[in-house]
């Protein structure tokens, strides 16, 4: 793999500009690029900066007028009274259960469909893939409202299973396309070699073609638990009590200070820096042909 | 008897195999749609046009449904640029690409909401871009206040762009990834410049990705609420925060749902217009 990228390099610039000395337009090409990284960089990065040291300072800092831009008067006040309102941590607690539970939920019915749409033709396929856009091309989070008249009727309103099955809902049209992608990318031959081997269906499913689609399946699931980490409309409207931590900040965000909202955006944005932060070693490790 | 166990497990696999997502998303699909019907168009006695019509009639409908249109198409295009070249950037191999691979990827795992809260503490009045500017002389701006509609409607697009282009970002990653080298590296052997391959090789190849990250997007510009929430309240209404507005504040469901189905009404319409445009287009490149 790393062979055609080294030999890839020369021709170019030798084709387009003969003249030209190499080394130097390679070194402003790199001098560019870096820049290009900083801009994108800063751009994405100072917010997160910006609300950790706001979240961080105390209240009589962010009183003040102009903010200091460096962290020169840290606190926990902001976030321990933050964390002592009512219904954070329960919301903390339910956040993660439905998280988990949605991500289990739409792999166990998403995958079998996903591997289904990408091996087999079958009466039908059509159809259902047409019946996934459909899913998919409507934003189904705006039939909480219903739904949350459905679950009334059926005592669901108000509990973590309401929003576990609206979540898994919203995400498993995705889970099994992306999924139906992927395993249209692990070349058939391995399995067909797995079967003259002497394996049956199964066995050739989990272990030839799952470890080959394993990036794909966790990229999904990554998907899957972000969407409903930061789910807010469905969960705000189908709870009272058992609000999840977004539907807990959303509903006491017009009565609440600016600290305690710059207090509940650090602590939504912190789970997800820790997130990405594991899921990207993995992605990484998977995905490394290119982002080594 | 054997040769009938035989023919019955074979054939039926697939079927087998997606019925759960199927009987799932019908009954989360199906049923509250039918429900959601008859909340917006039933009243007391009978069918009803009376929750359309206050919905219609209230002063932050219009605006709101604008606002919403208005995001959809000035965000979408921005975003899709900015994250191709994201990802081409990123493409050459930058040094220290993990690290900014990292720092690109994080808004992934951010909601609106978070969003929102973080744009807050730059734009409020008392915030950080007004303390900076306080520090070079310059006036300070009520950037938020409902006086300056096109500023606050700057913050929201912002905090969006900074939001969601990281999707559209990854998506065009992975569809890097799976596009074999050989194409490009044979343009590059016959002389075409970066342009030319960016062109007439890399995009093509592009297309499927872009396709899903195109629709993907869009649905989900629809459910934007919460960044405008957290940064303007209602004073940058959006649809969907009409329906949260309608069913949590005023207690009435009805004109909720009608809302509601407007928003699935106009998603629906999108995604069509997307399916079609896009098949042509592919049925164009194919003769």
């Amino acid at each position: 793999m790393s062979a055609p990228a080294a030999v890839r390099r020369p021709p170019a610039p030798a084709a387009t500009a003969p003249p030209r000395p190499r080394r130097s337009s390679r070194r402003r090409k790199a001098v560019l690029l870096q820049l290009a990284c900083l801009a994108i960089t800063a751009f994405m990065g100072v917010p997160l900066y910006l609300i950790t040291l706001a979240a961080l300072s105390s209240r009589a800092a962010l009183n003040r007028f102009p903010l200091s831009l460096l962290p020169t008067d840290l606190s926990t006040e902001t976030m321990s009274r933050f964390l002592d309102s009512t219904g954070v941590v329960p919301g903390f607690v339910n956040s993660l259960i439905v998280g988990l539970s949605t991500l289990v939920f739409a792999l166990l019915v998403g995958v079998p469909a996903g591997y289904a749409l990408s091996r087999y033709a079958f009466r039908g396929r059509d159809p259902y893939q047409l019946f996934l856009l459909l899913t998919r091309a409507l934003p189904i989070v705006v039939l909480s409202v219903p739904l949350a008249k459905v679950f009334l009727t059926t005592n669901l309103y108000d509990t973590t299973y309401a929003v576990t099955l609206l979540h898994t809902a919203l995400a498993l049209p995705t889970t099994v396309l992306i999924t139906a992608a992927v395993f249209v990318s692990v070349p058939r031959d391995h399995e067909e070699a797995a079967a003259v081997l002497g394996a049956n269906a199964a066995q050739a499913f989990v272990r030839v073609v799952l470890p080959q689609a394993l990036p794909g399946i966790a990229a999904s699931a990554m998907f899957t638990f972000v969407m409903s980490w930061n789910e807010v409309l469905g969960a705000a409207i189908l709870t009272l009590n058992q609000r999840t931590l977004p539907a807990q900040v959303l509903a006491t965000l017009a009565d609440s200070p600016l600290a305690y909202r710059f207090a509940g955006g650090l602590a939504l944005v912190l789970p997800a820096l820790v997130f990405i932060a594991v899921m990207r070693k993995y992605l990484v490790n998977m995905w490394g042909t290119t982002l080594r | 008897m054997p040769r009938a166990r035989r023919r019955r497990a074979r054939l039926p696999t697939p079927i087998l195999l997606i019925a759960p997502s199927l009987v799932f998303m019908t009954a989360l699909f199906a049923w509250p749609l039918v429900v959601g019907v008859a909340q917006a168009f039933t009243g007391v006695d009978g069918p009803t046009l009376s929750h359309a019509q206050r919905m219609l009639d209230d002063p932050y409908f219009w605006p709101a449904a604008r606002n919403t249109v208005l995001l959809i198409v000035v965000l979408i295009p921005l975003q899709f640029a900015f994250a191709l070249t994201m990802a081409l950037v990123l493409r050459e191999r930058p040094r220290f690409s993990g690290l900014y691979f990292y720092i690109w990827v994080v808004p992934l795992a951010i909601s609106d909401l978070a969003a929102g809260l973080v744009w807050l503490s730059i734009f409020t009045d008392r915030g950080y871009l007004n303390s900076v500017l306080d520090r070079l002389g310059v006036e300070p701006y009520s950037w938020l206040s409902y006086e300056h509609p096109t500023t606050v409607f700057l913050a929201v697009l912002i905090a969006e762009l900074w939001r969601a282009t990281s999707l559209v970002f990854v998506i065009i990653v992975a569809g890097l990834q799976g596009i074999p080298q050989d194409y490009d590296e044979a343009a590059a052997v016959f002389g075409a410049t970066y342009w030319q391959r960016l062109r007439h090789v890399i995009l093509p190849q592009l297309r499927p990705s872009l396709q899903v990250a195109m629709i993907l997007r869009t649905i989900l510009a629809f459910q934007t609420f919460a960044v405008a929430q957290a940064l303007a309240g209602r004073d940058f209404p959006l649809l969907v925060g009409e329906t949260y507005h309608w069913y949590n504040t005023l207690q009435n469901a009805n004109v909720a749902a009608v809302i509601a189905l407007v928003v699935l009404g106009a998603s629906m319409v999108t995604s069509v217009a997307y399916l079609r445009l896009l098949r042509d287009r592919t049925t164009e490149v194919a003769t």
